[in-house]
């Protein structure tokens, strides 16, 4: 552990070290950073070629949804070095209209993750001659891993014996999807029921 | 006949044209739809369609809590169920900051390598069937039958077995079990030796796989290759070893490395693989030592069934877990191990609640199935399946 540790900071002062890069930080024992949309190309490419790092892989990369947040988007990119035995995570975020740099220039692997997170999130990756849907069923619409897209989806499809055809249909279920609220009594609930009205004039 | 036949001279123009491979093929390896753009019986141009089996996993997952997203670990790769919840079991582990006791650990090496040597078996068997040899998968699949007891008798299931959970194993291995799985290890290498009499030196196996699909070390790095297909490229990078997880700096074992990248060598890893899983395997047997197999904290994993008839402690505990599930401190990892088929990542955010906010698949064989573009170019469509074969591919973990 105490080995890994050293090694993580003497990684983590180098990437504080290039442009582009806003804040690093170690978590769990991984190196993670912040690093900016823009520039993202070039620093990646450094990252690959320069001795301190020397990130062959890309081995993911992938979207998080924060729908709360102004660039709802996290587009992750975890890296390793085989030949230094180090990893490295980098964030950029961006929102549904701002295409991030492609970075299937540095890493040929990277189209299928960023067509992916296209698919998945409708993420856009500007410079990426491949961005098709990869995973979603073919004409599918919407981007299933946003936090607002429900779990059910909105068509479901069948094959009908009477048409010879395969029908997209919308989504009809005999009983609502149901997500209990496990929050306990005794930690979460703090105006007992009944006794709202009274804790909205003690508010106010 | 040919003698008195006048030579022809009529030119045939042959015009690149399309065929479509699967999504019904048996050499597909489950539902790939390939494109291939051929010229002649040459394959120009390669393009994989995937997702005809995606259900979703990582969406369905964000609404469990974290004790039921595992069985969905099973149903991705479900050739080697337990060593992809492994990874979860890892990455929620690390969120939590728990460490597993040392029996469960060693367990989990256990049924790692026995995952594995199910997971190379098969591959190997069927890679072979590709190409036109009917015996190695008869022979191979019983011996499947044998491992996959084991898995039945730990975890009371063939394939979906749920056994590894974020805290350690679900219930101690029952009795008689660990010599039975001592006796088959002694056995087991001479059924090796049988599968390699049959392949190894055999011509119509070598024509068909020397040569083909050889990718190089760079090359293979580039298009983010990892486990026996990076190591076949001459790649000594195991991740068992790189970065050990449970008991894997414990044991001794060599890592397989092959030359040329090729599918042959691909073969020959993997073979040697299954060698060096029976050598941890009989390590583990003998290292192992009576003790309790998951975390004794009864918020992440259940008391046992005596003690819920006693304690009423016991019996919330119980509720509260599999109704509830636990709560996982805010937070972010990206956990890997050593899968059979090489790097297999979860990236687990945890916003605090008892659900993943966000848990990303990281899929050994999408990057592999994505290289087929340059691994096929100029081949002949023989190859192709060949070389599918040699990538170890399955599509509940690809199309997840």
């Amino acid at each position: 552990m105490g080995e890994n540790s050293t090694r993580c900071d003497g990684l983590r002062e180098h990437v504080a070290a290039l442009p582009g890069i806003r804040e690093v930080r170690i978590e769990k024992g991984e190196v993670a950073a912040a690093a900016e949309r823009d520039r993202l190309v070039a620093l990646m490419t450094r990252l690959r070629d320069e001795p301190p790092f020397l990130f062959a892989q890309v081995m993911d990369i992938c979207g998080v949804d924060w729908p709360e947040r102004e660039e709802r988007f996290d587009v992750v990119y975890n890296l390793l070095s085989v030949e230094l035995n180090q990893r490295l995570r980098l964030i950029v975020t961006t929102d549904e209209t701002t295409p991030v740099p492609s970075v299937c220039s540095v890493w040929p692997a990277a189209t299928w993750w960023e067509r992916e997170a296209w698919d998945l999130f409708g993420i856009a990756f500007s410079g990426q001659p491949d961005l098709r849907r990869i995973l979603t069923d073919y004409g599918f619409e919407g981007h299933p891993l946003r936090k607002d897209f429900p779990l059910t989806g909105y068509v479901e499809v069948r094959y009908d014996e009477d048409r010879k055809a395969v029908l997209y249909e919308p989504v009809r279920l005999v009983q609502d999807f149901r997500r209990f609220d496990f929050i306990s009594p005794w930690e979460g609930i703090t105006t007992l029921p009944g006794d709202e009205k009274l804790r909205q004039e003690r508010q106010e | 006949m040919s003698e008195t036949a006048v030579p022809s001279k009529r030119t045939v123009e042959i015009d690149h044209q399309s065929i479509n491979f699967g999504p019904q093929h048996p050499a597909a390896h489950g539902v790939l739809r390939l494109i291939l753009e051929m010229d002649g019986e040459v394959i120009e141009r390669a393009d994989p369609h995937i997702g005809l089996l995606h259900r979703g996993t990582e969406k369905l997952i964000e609404y469990k809590t974290y004790i039921q997203a595992v069985p969905y670990f099973d149903r991705l790769d479900y050739v080697s169920p337990m060593c992809e919840e492994h990874a979860f079991a890892l990455a929620t582990e690390k969120l939590l900051a728990i460490e597993v006791p040392e029996r469960g650990k060693w367990i989990r090496t256990l049924f790692a390598e026995i995952t594995r040597i199910l997971n190379h078996l098969l591959n190997v068997t069927t890679y072979a069937l590709d190409v036109g040899a009917i015996t190695p998968p008869l022979w191979g699949f019983e011996e499947r039958e044998k491992l996959l007891e084991f898995h039945e008798a730990a975890s009371g299931a063939r394939l979906h077995a749920n056994y590894f959970r974020p805290g350690g194993v679900a219930k101690d291995l029952p009795a008689g079990l660990a010599d039975r799985i001592g006796e088959w290890a002694e056995t087991f290498p001479k059924f090796v030796d049988d599968l390699e009499e049959l392949l190894t030196a055999n011509r119509i196996w070598k024509q068909r796989t020397v040569d083909i699909g050889a990718i190089g070390g760079a090359e293979a790095l580039a298009w983010g290759f990892s486990g026996p297909c990076l190591r076949a490229s001459g790649v000594p990078w195991d991740l068992r070893r790189a970065q050990p997880y449970d008991m894997y700096d414990q044991v001794e074992f060599a890592v397989a490395v092959g030359r040329n990248g090729d599918c042959y060598d691909r073969y020959l890893v993997r073979l040697g693989e299954m060698r060096e899983s029976v050598k941890i395997i009989k390590q583990c047997l003998e290292r192992m030592r009576p003790g309790p197999v998951k975390v004794q904290d009864q918020k992440i994993t259940p008391p046992t069934r005596a003690e819920m008839k006693r304690s009423m402690e016991a019996l919330i505990h119980h509720f509260k877990l599999y109704t509830e599930g636990f709560h996982v401190p805010a937070g972010a990892t990206y956990t890997v191990v050593e899968s059979p088929k090489g790097e297999f990542g979860v990236y687990l955010v945890a916003d605090g609640t008892n659900r993943p906010y966000r848990c990303k698949i990281r899929a050994t064989g999408f990057s592999h199935l994505q290289a087929i573009e340059v691994l096929a170019r100029r081949h002949m469509l023989a190859d192709a399946v060949a070389i599918i074969g040699s990538l170890d591919i399955v599509f509940g973990e690809i199309d997840r």
